[in-house]
This record gives C-alpha cells, sequence and structure tokens, in this order.
C-alpha cells in the first residue's frame, strides 16, 4: 500500500532505556482493552496518575520469555485528536513526551474485530507513530457469530505488522500475544505505513521552521495542532510559540487540503485507505435473525420499561449492599472484639494497652468492617459497567441531566462517584467542556460515597428499626439509606443546576458516545478490579486513618491527670466503708465510669469539643459529638473511628453491648435526656449528606479546576448547607 | 434533510454536513462521513438523543448535534 518512507523519529527523544522494556497498551474503548492488560499482567499492577494531568495510570509488569516488562494501559480513545489535556496523554505517551513514563518500546494495540472499521482509523494512527506496534485482534469469535470473518494474515501484511487474535475474556491466544511483544521487543521492526504522507512532511517542515525561530516543539505536536483545528494540539502549541502561529497554520492547511477543512480531509483519506483494505480483509455474510443486544435493548433502552428497569436495578444494589454484607460484617466485628479483649487480658492497664485497644483497634477496626459493603457496591457497578448497562443507563438519563443542564457524560463520573467522589471528580476529564466539568466537579462530592456508607451504616442500624414490609421484601432500614442516595442526588443536581444558571453559564455539550453490545462481565478481570479497590480502602485505613485514630486517641488520653485516679480512689475507699455486695459492685461500677468521663472532659478533644459545643448546640450535638464531626473534616469515615475512641474510652462498661453502635443509643445529656434522638439522628445524616468532609476530594478539586477558588467554594457552599439541612431538621423535628 | 428528521427504523446515506468544528470532525472520525450508511434504532424518553448504528456499532448523539449531519437516499 503506502510505501512511501516514513517510521523514523528524528524529533522523538529516546529517554535511554534500564533493563526492564516499556510496552503501552492503547485501543477504542469498550473493546476488552483491560481485560487483556488484567490477562497479561494479573496482580502485578497498580494505579497511579500521570504527571501534570489527572489521567488515572494503570502500570503492571508481565512476564515474557525474554523477561519481565513493564505495561502501561492508556485511556481508551477513538482517534489521537485531543479536545482536553485527557485525550492529548495519548498521543504524548505514544511520543515520549510524558514526565515518569519512558518513551515505549513497543505499543500493543487492541482491536474489536466486530467493528474492525472503526478500530483501524486509530490503529493507522498509532503505527505511524513510528514505534513496533502489535495488533491484537479481540472478540472475533463476536466477528463470526456476526458473519464476519477476518483474513488475519493478510490484515497484517497490509498494516505492516503482526496481527494475533485473541479472546481477552476466555484468556485465549494470551501466550501468543506475549510471543509476538518479545519478538517486537528483540527484533524492532517499524512499518512503512503512512496514509497521509504529504501532512506529515509539511508538518516537519513547519516544525523546522518553529524551532529555527526559537520555539521548543516537536513534529507530532504541530501535526496535530494542524489535523485538529481548533483543538487542544492547536492551544497548546500557541501556548508553546512566541508568536501567532494561527495564520501560518490555516496557510499550511490551506495549501494541503484546499477543498475542505484539513481535519475533515484526514478523516475521509483514512477511512478511504481502511474501506479498501476492510474490504480486501473482511468478508461478511448475510446475518440473519436479530442479536442478543437488539433485543435486549427493546426493553432495557424503552422509554417506559427501561426507566422501571433503571429504579429496579439501583434499588437491588442498595439492598443487596446492606442485606448480603451482614454476616460478613458480624464476623470481623467479632475478631476485633476477641483481639481487644485478649489485649485486655494480657497486657498491663496502662497507656500502651489502651493505645493499642481504644486506638489502633477500635478505630482502625470500626472502619475495617464496612469493607464488605463497599465490595459488594463495587462489584455492582463494575458489572453494570462491563455489561454495557452503564452506557444505556448514560443514554437514558441525558435529557435528565440536560434538565440541570449538564449531558449524559456526566452521568458515568456522577455514578463513579457513588463509590468515592476522587475519582469521579477526575473522570469529568472526559467532559470537553470547563463549564460542565466544573459544574460536574461541584455535583459529585454530594453523591454518596464509600466513605459516607459507614456513617449511614451506622446510625441507620442503630437508630432506624429493623421492620420489613411486603413479606420480608421491603426492609425500612434499606429504604431509609435509599433516600440518603436520593437526597445527595437531588443535593448534587440542584447544585449543578444553579451553579449553571448562575457562575457557569454558556452552552450546552455534545453527546458523543458509543453503546457497545451487551456482554457477560470477565470474572477475572473483575476480581482484580475488586481487589484493587479494597488495597485502595485497606491502604487509607492503614496510613490515614489510623494516623487520625492514633492523634485522636492521644487527644482524648492526654493529658490523664493523676489528680482524678487519686480523686476517684479515695471515693472508691468511702464506698467499700458505706456499702457491701451487690450494692458496692454496682458502685464500683458508676465510679469507673465517672472516672472515664471526668478524664474525658479533662482531656484535650473534650476541651476542643466544649469549646465549639455552642456552634453545634442548635443542632442537638453535645461536645462528643462536636469533637467527633470536627475530627472527621480530614475524612468524614473518620468519625466511626473518632465515636469508637471516644465511646470506648469513656466506656460505659457493660458486658452485653460491647458494640459502638449500643453504646451511642446510651449516650445521654447532664440532665439524663438521649443524645441521640430520632430529629438529631437525622440531622446528623443530613449533615453528613452535604457536608464536604474529605481532604482528598478539596485536594482533586483543586487539581482538576486548577484554581484554589473552586475548592474554597465548594467547601463553604457544602458546610454552610450541611449546617443549614441539619439545623432544619432538627427544629422540625422537635416542634412537631 | 438531517439525521435528525430521520424516523426510528429509517435509514439514509450521509450526504454532507452543515459545519466544520472539533464536534464534526470528531463524528467523522468515528465513521460517519459522506456516503456512509447509517439507521436510527431508537430515541431516548422525550426523543433525545438517538441511537443510531453505522460500522456494525451502535452510537449515541443528541437531536441537535444530529442536526448537522445531512442525508440522502432515505430507505
Amino acid at each position: 500500500m503506502n510505501i512511501a518512507a516514513s517510521g523514523d523519529r528524528p524529533q522523538a527523544q529516546k529517554h535511554g532505556h534500564g533493563p526492564t522494556p516499556v510496552i503501552a497498551v492503547i485501543g477504542n474503548p469498550n473493546i476488552g482493552k483491560s481485560t487483556l492488560f488484567n490477562q497479561l499482567t494479573g496482580l502485578r499492577q497498580k494505579i497511579a496518575n500521570f504527571p501534570g494531568v489527572t489521567v488515572e495510570k494503570h502500570v503492571g509488569t508481565v512476564t515474557l520469555t525474554s523477561g519481565d516488562a513493564n505495561i502501561v494501559d492508556l485511556p481508551g480513545t477513538y482517534s489521537l485528536s485531543a479536545n482536553s489535556p485527557d485525550e492529548m496523554i495519548v498521543a504524548d505517551v505514544l511520543y515520549g513526551q510524558v514526565e515518569d513514563t519512558e518513551i515505549p518500546d513497543m505499543v500493543l494495540v487492541v482491536v474489536d474485530a466486530s467493528t474492525l472499521r472503526r478500530n483501524l482509523f486509530l490503529v493507522s494512527q498509532v503505527i505511524e507513530a513510528g514505534l513496533p506496534t502489535v495488533v491484537a485482534l479481540n472478540m472475533v469469535d463476536v466477528a463470526e457469530a456476526n458473519g464476519i470473518n477476518i483474513d488475519v494474515e493478510r490484515l497484517g501484511a497490509e498494516l505492516g505488522v503482526r496481527v494475533i487474535p485473541v479472546n481477552a475474556a476466555r484468556g485465549q491466544g494470551i501466550d501468543a500475544v506475549k510471543g509476538a511483544m518479545v519478538d517486537a521487543l528483540q527484533q524492532p521492526h517499524l512499518s512503512s505505513l503512512n496514509v497521509l504522507p504529504d501532512v506529515r512532511k509539511a508538518s516537519a517542515e513547519l516544525a523546522r521552521e518553529l524551532r529555527d525561530a526559537g520555539n521548543h516543539v516537536e513534529d507530532y505536536e504541530v501535526e496535530r495542532a494542524l489535523v485538529d483545528a481548533g483543538g487542544y494540539a492547536e492551544q497548546r502549541l500557541q501556548r508553546a510559540c512566541t508568536t501567532d502561529i494561527i495564520p501560518q497554520l490555516e496557510a499550511v492547511r490551506e495549501r494541503l487540503s484546499p477543498d475542505r477543512p484539513l481535519g475533515a480531509s484526514e478523516a475521509h483519506r483514512r477511512y478511504a485507505w481502511i474501506n479498501a483494505l476492510a474490504d480486501e480483509v473482511e468478508t461478511s455474510a448475510v446475518k440473519t435473525g436479530v442479536s442478543l443486544t437488539e433485543r435486549l435493548d427493546a426493553v432495557v433502552s424503552h422509554p417506559l420499561a427501561g426507566s422501571v428497569l433503571f429504579v429496579l436495578v439501583m434499588a437491588i444494589v442498595f439492598q443487596s449492599v446492606f442485606a448480603w454484607a451482614t454476616p460478613l460484617m458480624d464476623s470481623i466485628d467479632a475478631v476485633a472484639g476477641a483481639l481487644s479483649d485478649r489485649l485486655n487480658a494480657s497486657l498491663p492497664e496502662g497507656a500502651l494497652t489502651s493505645l493499642l485497644v481504644d486506638g489502633v483497634i477500635a478505630g482502625v477496626g470500626s472502619v475495617v468492617i464496612f469493607l464488605p459493603q463497599i465490595l459488594i457496591l463495587f462489584a455492582f457497578i463494575i458489572v453494570l459497567e462491563d455489561s454495557g448497562y452503564m452506557a444505556r443507563a448514560a443514554f437514558m438519563m441525558d435529557r435528565v441531566m440536560r434538565a440541570c443542564g449538564l449531558s449524559g457524560t456526566s452521568f458515568v463520573p456522577m455514578l463513579s462517584s457513588f463509590a468515592c467522589a476522587v475519582p469521579g471528580i477526575m473522570a469529568t476529564r472526559i467532559i470537553p467542556n470547563r463549564r460542565d466539568r466544573i459544574a460536574t466537579i461541584l455535583a459529585a462530592p454530594f453523591m454518596t460515597c464509600s466513605a459516607r456508607l459507614p456513617v449511614y451504616a451506622l446510625l441507620i442500624s442503630a437508630f432506624v428499626p429493623q421492620q420489613t414490609y411486603l413479606a420480608g421484601i421491603i426492609n425500612l432500614q434499606g429504604m431509609v439509606l435509599f433516600g440518603l442516595y436520593l437526597l445527595g442526588i437531588v443535593g448534587g443536581v440542584t447544585t449543578a443546576w444553579l451553579f449553571k444558571r448562575t457562575a457557569l453559564r454558556g452552552p450546552t455539550p455534545s453527546f458523543l458516545m458509543e453503546l457497545p453490545p451487551y456482554r457477560l462481565p470477565n470474572l477475572k478481570s473483575l476480581l482484580i478490579r475488586l481487589w484493587e479497590r479494597a488495597r485502595i480502602f485497606l491502604v487509607r485505613a492503614g496510613t490515614v486513618i489510623f494516623s487520625v485514630a492514633v492523634i485522636i486517641w492521644a487527644l482524648v488520653y492526654f493529658p490523664h491527670p493523676q489528680s482524678i485516679q487519686d480523686e476517684f480512689d479515695m471515693k472508691r475507699e468511702i464506698a467499700a466503708l458505706k456499702y457491701d455486695g451487690e450494692v458496692l459492685a454496682q458502685r464500683l461500677n458508676d465510679l469507673d465510669n465517672q472516672q472515664a468521663a471526668a478524664y474525658l472532659e479533662q482531656s484535650y478533644l473534650g476541651r476542643i469539643g466544649k469549646t465549639i459545643e455552642p456552634i453545634f448546640r442548635p443542632l442537638g450535638w453535645d461536645w462528643k459529638v462536636s469533637s467527633a464531626v470536627v475530627a472527621s473534616f480530614p475524612a468524614r469515615e473518620v468519625v466511626i473511628a473518632v465515636m469508637g475512641t471516644i465511646y470506648a474510652v469513656g466506656g460505659e462498661v457493660d458486658e452485653e453491648s460491647a458494640g459502638l453502635r449500643k453504646r451511642i443509643t446510651a449516650a445521654t445529656w447532664p440532665d439524663g435526656s438521649k443524645v441521640f434522638t430520632l430529629p438529631m439522628v437525622i440531622g446528623l445524616l443530613v449533615f453528613y449528606a452535604f457536608c464536604l468532609q474529605c481532604v482528598a476530594t478539596v485536594a482533586a478539586i483543586g487539581r482538576e479546576t486548577d484554581s484554589w477558588r473552586w475548592p474554597v467554594i465548594a467547601w463553604v457552599y457544602m458546610t454552610a448547607l450541611g449546617y443549614a439541612g441539619a439545623f432544619l431538621v432538627v427544629q422540625l423535628g422537635s416542634a412537631g | 434533510m438531517t439525521l435528525a428528521e430521520l424516523k426510528t427504523g429509517q435509514k439514509a446515506v450521509v450526504s454532507g454536513f452543515k459545519e466544520y468544528s472539533p464536534l464534526t470532525q470528531r463524528i467523522m472520525q468515528l465513521g460517519v462521513l459522506e456516503d456512509t450508511v447509517l439507521e436510527v434504532l431508537r430515541r431516548a424518553p422525550a426523543g433525545d438523543p438517538i441511537e443510531i448504528r453505522l460500522l456494525g456499532y451502535a452510537l449515541s448523539l443528541r437531536q441537535s448535534e444530529a442536526s448537522l449531519i445531512e442525508l440522502r437516499d432515505i430507505r
């Protein structure tokens, strides 16, 4: 085909390799790229960030016969054109322009055989980047079921690269891919493919001109800027140059493509080449019958049936999070309790034992207990995503999302925020429009994240009666949880609408999205991703939450004055003289509780809590709750650990009520009335539904909006809303 | 006639674009080009966005985006 000489990369800076080669994996979204990546690496992978941008970077290690290689999974993309910094990262990695990521020694392009033509657009662009390339032809079975047969040998010969058929979901062809990788690494071979030699040549010339004028630019940056008029590459090139380069770009575009815009010309010429190629290598039989996807979509994407199904799916998800997790949570609780008892029995009383039992085990244990719920929720989200349902939900929700000024593309970041707002906010990078991105970023932290779940779960299980209706199908606790999720959604949607109407006014952006065929999620891939999430959660529990638990324990334990010990020792002696038998035992028990309470009031946290108590008094919070809430502003789930520590140290000693939920149910004001009344608890839940208590989220907002203004606005706005909401609930509840 | 006006179940051939922008460039890169045959599969609630089939895959786009795509040979 095209034999125009190219493929050498005079401008690309070879960073100089260590002993471990680097392999980049690239491909369209929804084609099983991540599944193949997981098959290649197994558990030997981790999630990091690309520097400068906040695109998730999945890196792993693959073992080849030639030794280990580092493998980088790039975000799914349809072309190398970029409308946002996120999309530019793929081209930048291929050209070795990303710090921390060495220029790849080879590229693995994953291709969906059932949509070969659309996939070949990216394949041709990647091959032209001039790196040794291997194509993994995935879903050959799906293509064959659709009546499409591909001549793999011929395709490889025409592209000038090895093409390996694989079935990523079943793990077939993985060894062949590894073999081709070894060959590409050991005997690097470059394809001579060049679909647009004139554009390549003109870009190199213009780049040389610009470099001669003292600008630091790369050939590929100029090529992308030329082709993507008005795109991100053009803006970035302009920023990198000292003079106005738009007239120069326009002149070259005009010369290369006088009849139509150069970008349109690129698309037409590539597809002309693709169609000629595909006509040679692809034979498709006439397909009969209706596909499974079409039959499912008749229901799932049906305006009425689909909407009912959507609500049903969400309700099932949240019911399961509650119902299935309970036995697992009970066993974690039992293990933590047994561990505490063992330590209490075997270690002498004192600061160290208290640190281990009341600080470390109580604090970390009360957060780790929510791991089962988080894993179940994540499993559902991953299954919904991988099965193709998520895209349908976005399709169905687009019109609704537009009512608050957003698009269906905002739906996925918002839904991801149900797990954690940080990846959700990072996922807003797929939204090309900046105003929409900011509105979505402001709405995202309202979605009920996994860190809110422990707080909800604790308060609901302690204060909402365990009632079931309709023969046990509907459970009141589950419904309250569902209501809190709805509250978060309403809060987020209203916020987006409000900001889009005022500070972020502007036109509504595009909604181009593929609706992938329905597929059975891959179990191995699901488990690997669940493990990755569990690891992130446990690392967080082991670092941030562990540190906060220890600090809070110290604030609760110290100064621990001897005077209190002396005072209560004296009271015990007096009691021993006055009473005996059961009355004495009861009296001594009371004194122990009073002593613990006295220590707590004297403690640093007690003093902080008392100082700020007046602020939270209208919400019905005493100084213990106030202290716990304030201590949880760095990370909201810490409130459980803090409450665990406060109530364990100030513990009403009762063998029957070892759990935290029983201790807070028993908490009283000095006059004996309950602290945790129903209005106060609902107010507290509303406060946690709205408040922005997460340092990581605040930092992510700052990074993604590239300003300090938006995180400050978000924090003040959400905290005020949380306070106002809780105030309203408590006042209404008390009046009624 | 534009894609926005094409009825559910109808097929047509793309004849051109109303404007050229990063948006239409992206649409073209997805394979919606002059001479591409496409079919409207369904519409979301309230008739917007729409789902079309082309090159063996399904793509969703809004009425406002569909109205940029001009059609011929409606079947």
